[in-house]
């Protein structure tokens, strides 16, 4: 086991309504919650000055792991994951091979238990291979040891409308959610930016919004039709918060995700052709940023998710056109919404304990897992300074294998004091504990 | 002048009248029995072709071989996407051989940019994927001042580019150059086969040729490839050719002194009929020349700058009989 176990004492801590108090972890839970606790041997954590999150929960990680190891492994992931503050992520299923079986989905729960360092979620694929054909076995992944919840072809979209209808269909036995990377095939062919000023000038093939839209407003009525649970990946466009609105005040059951680079990046980032801005769904334009940080704020996105798409020097060092889709996150994510939502005055502290823990965990099915520190409540933690002077990120030093992060050089505010996971600290002063 | 040319739209109006009017002079010289400059004895011209184009190869060899550098053609068949050499070990490569200068034709928009960053020399793009191409949009812009008459920018003279606009690289860099040149630019395409957001070019959209015609100094005609007809942009190549072609009829409603332009290679009967290919209004076959003149003017101010050929000499004295010598010799060494 990884970290530093045993009884500690986290010393006057900012609970996300604001109060504060400390917290005494004990045999995996918050033994006690209160003021002026006694030491009594435990290991003191001055916490003073830092936020007490729940431990962050991500829905949308690709670990890599089995079959690129060169790009991630589960250990090197799951540190960057610890690092960043989180102590659960749903491993995405486009592996190879794909985790499409109970015996993929296990392997990769099994891996991410003996690392340690942040709870492994396997995420399964919702066709064969994600061939977009065949329905995986759905049922024998649920399940499974990995009591797989969350299913998703992502990078691909399940497009086959009757495909994804009885996909919604068939989880509902053992309440599941297919979560969808909403990407219709024909009009994004060769797709390589967000379509629109920046591409035509560029002249670099168009991922136009309404690809992304469509396919939500299908998906939003065949989840409402079957009466199933839908989750939108990546939303990207002001558009597409617009229709998970309307089908959130219909009382339909759809939820989406935004993630951190959509909520400050744009497509002018293109103009250099540095593909370290690549990325699928694609950055779109300010409009855009604003109504995805809107959305967030008021809760029609439920939750932020990294897309964390770790990829090889080589894979990014080509022109644009040749490169990979994708972006590292895990180890700036927080910094990131801190940035872009809390600097900005859009979301406090309860809110942001809610959009990257609470409502994450509830969407993915997790339990002990997105619960507010109290007494009594698992020992998953994660001390925040947001007060710690802005630094630029470098990527250098990332626990993450891969590089390709868009924020390189970027000053971004806040740091991860310390991450706890089930009473054990995963991450001391900002570095993995051992 | 920049250290690259990457872009047309990179270019200030003062640097691009100092490439015309370079390519003028260097023109006139080309008249003269010796073609050949010995301005850049010494220095290695990498032609680095990842697309098949002969024309515009052999028009970059011209340029480079009358100035006197040593040109080496490097042609990669094939998709760059596909599996191979990268192109940044590619572009290590041509370093380690000592390239001056790398001349790029990439199916890749922006890969002159990426080369840019790889390697010491200077970049010069020869067209990237449906980006830019900025030679042809210079060499344009000098045929039309030749032809129209205009001794520096093309201020007010209105050009008419017709065609698949969405994938070509020569719109975007004569929109861009035509516009910081002066002159008024108005886009004729079907509504499928320009930008989305074309509204925000520097210039006028039009579906309608016939009523453009008549107000056209310049009308230029793009390639269209009959492959954009099965992605749908549209139904026929009959239709396209009625509707966006250039025939004897439409051309008789230009004004007398208009032009007619095409970047080549064409398709005659589709966009072009061959009447008008072949009549006098056409520049065709002078922008082939012109091309060479233009891109000599480009070589030159990147590799040599204004000092190889003491600056102001450029511009009014013809080279002297030593320069002519020394200009045979490199040819026996060639």
């Amino acid at each position: 086991m990884t970290g530093v176990a045993g009884t500690w004492l986290i010393r006057g801590a900012a609970l996300p309504g604001g109060q504060r108090a400390d917290l005494r972890l004990r045999d995996g839970v918050i033994a006690e919650a209160g003021a002026r606790l006694a030491a009594a041997g435990a290991q003191v954590l001055d916490a003073d000055g830092l936020i007490a999150l729940p431990g962050l929960v991500d829905l949308h990680t690709h670990l890599r792991e089995p079959g690129r190891e060169d790009a991630e492994t589960i250990e090197t992931g799951t540190r960057a994951a610890a690092l960043g503050g989180y102590t659960a992520v749903h491993a995405m299923a486009n592996t190879e091979p794909v985790a499409d079986t109970a015996g993929v989905v296990e392997q990769v729960w099994r891996l991410g238990r003996e690392a340690g360092h942040c709870d492994v979620q396997p995420v399964g694929a919702v066709t064969l291979g994600l061939g977009g054909q065949r329905l995986a076995e759905l049922g024998a992944m649920a399940d499974s040891a990995a009591r797989v919840r969350v299913f998703s072809d992502d990078g691909r979209c399940v497009s086959d409308p009757l495909l994804m209808r009885r996909a919604l269909e068939y989880v509902k036995a053992f309440d599941g959610v297919i979560a969808q990377h909403a990407q219709e095939p024909r009009l994004t062919e060769g797709a390589q930016m967000n379509e629109g000023e920046v591409s035509g000038r560029l002249g670099l093939a168009g991922w136009p919004a309404v690809a992304e839209e469509a396919i939500i407003a299908r998906d939003c009525l065949l989840a409402a039709h079957v009466g199933s649970a839908l989750h939108v990946c990546h939303v990207s466009t002001a558009g597409s918060v617009e229709i998970i609105r309307w089908a959130k005040a219909k009382g339909w059951r759809v939820t989406a995700e935004v993630t951190p680079h959509h909520l400050l990046l744009t497509d002018e980032l293109a103009e250099g052709y540095d593909p370290v801005y690549k990325v699928n769904p694609p950055l779109r334009t300010a409009a855009d940023v604003a109504g995805l940080r809107q959305g967030l704020a008021d809760g029609t996105i439920d939750c932020v998710a990294t897309d964390h798409a770790p990829h090889p020097v080589e894979a990014k060092d080509t022109e644009w056109a040749g490169a990979a889709f994708g972006m590292t996150g895990l180890e700036i994510a927080l910094r990131a919404v801190q940035q872009a939502m809390v600097e900005t005055g859009l979301l406090d502290w309860a809110a942001v304990a809610d959009r990257m823990s609470v409502r994450p965990a509830t969407i993915g099915r997790l339990s002990g897992h997105g619960v507010l520190p109290a007494t009594g409540a698992p020992a998953n933690l994660t001390l925040y300074d947001p007060a710690a002077a802005p630094e630029p990120v470098d990527p250098a030093t990332h626990a993450s294998r891969s590089r390709n992060t868009p924020f390189r050089g970027v000053a971004l505010p806040g740091q991860v004091v310390a991450t706890f996971l089930r009473g054990t600290a995963t991450v001391l002063d900002g570095k993995l504990a051992s | 002048m920049n250290r690259h040319l990457l872009s047309a739209a990179d270019l200030s109006r003062d640097d691009a009248l100092l490439i015309l009017d370079t390519a003028d002079e260097l023109a006139r010289m080309s008249d003269r029995p010796i073609k050949k400059l010995p301005t850049l004895r010494g220095r290695t011209v990498v032609n680095l072709f990842f697309e098949d184009s002969t024309r515009t190869r052999i028009s970059f060899e011209a340029a480079a071989k009358r100035l006197s550098a040593d040109v080496i053609n490097f042609s990669v068949k094939g998709s760059s996407v596909a599996k191979g050499e990268s192109l940044k070990d590619t572009a290590l490569t041509l370093e380690a051989m000592g390239a001056d200068a790398v001349v790029i034709r990439h199916d890749a928009s922006g890969a002159p940019h990426r080369l840019a960053g790889w390697i010491r020399g200077h970049v010069v793009n020869a067209g990237d994927g449906m980006h830019e191409h900025p030679t042809q949009a210079l060499l344009d812009a000098f045929t039309i001042r030749r032809r129209l008459g205009r001794a520096s920018g093309l201020d007010g003279v209105r050009v008419t580019i017709v065609g698949d606009v969405l994938h070509s690289r020569v719109a975007r860099s004569n929109v861009a150059l035509l516009n910081i040149l002066g002159a008024e630019v108005t886009l004729v395409a079907p509504p499928t086969l320009v930008p989305v957001a074309v509204g925000s070019w520097p210039c006028e959209i039009s579906y309608d040729l016939d009523a453009v015609l008549p107000k056209s100094d310049v009308i230029m005609m793009l390639r269209v490839q009959q492959e954009r007809m099965t992605a749908a942009y549209f139904p026929s190549v009959r239709e396209y050719s009625r509707r966006y072609g250039l025939d004897t009829g439409r051309m008789g409603m230009l004004p007398e002194h208009a032009i007619v332009m095409h970047p080549g290679p064409m398709n005659r009967g589709v966009e072009i009929a061959a009447e008008v290919a072949d009549s006098p209004r056409s520049t065709i076959v002078e922008q082939v020349a012109n091309g060479v003149s233009v891109r000599m003017a480009v070589l030159y101010l990147l590799l040599g700058g204004a000092d190889l050929l003491g600056g102001a000499d450029l511009r009014g004295k013809p080279r002297d009989a030593k320069a002519s010598m020394e200009n045979k010799e490199s040819m026996v060494n060639r």
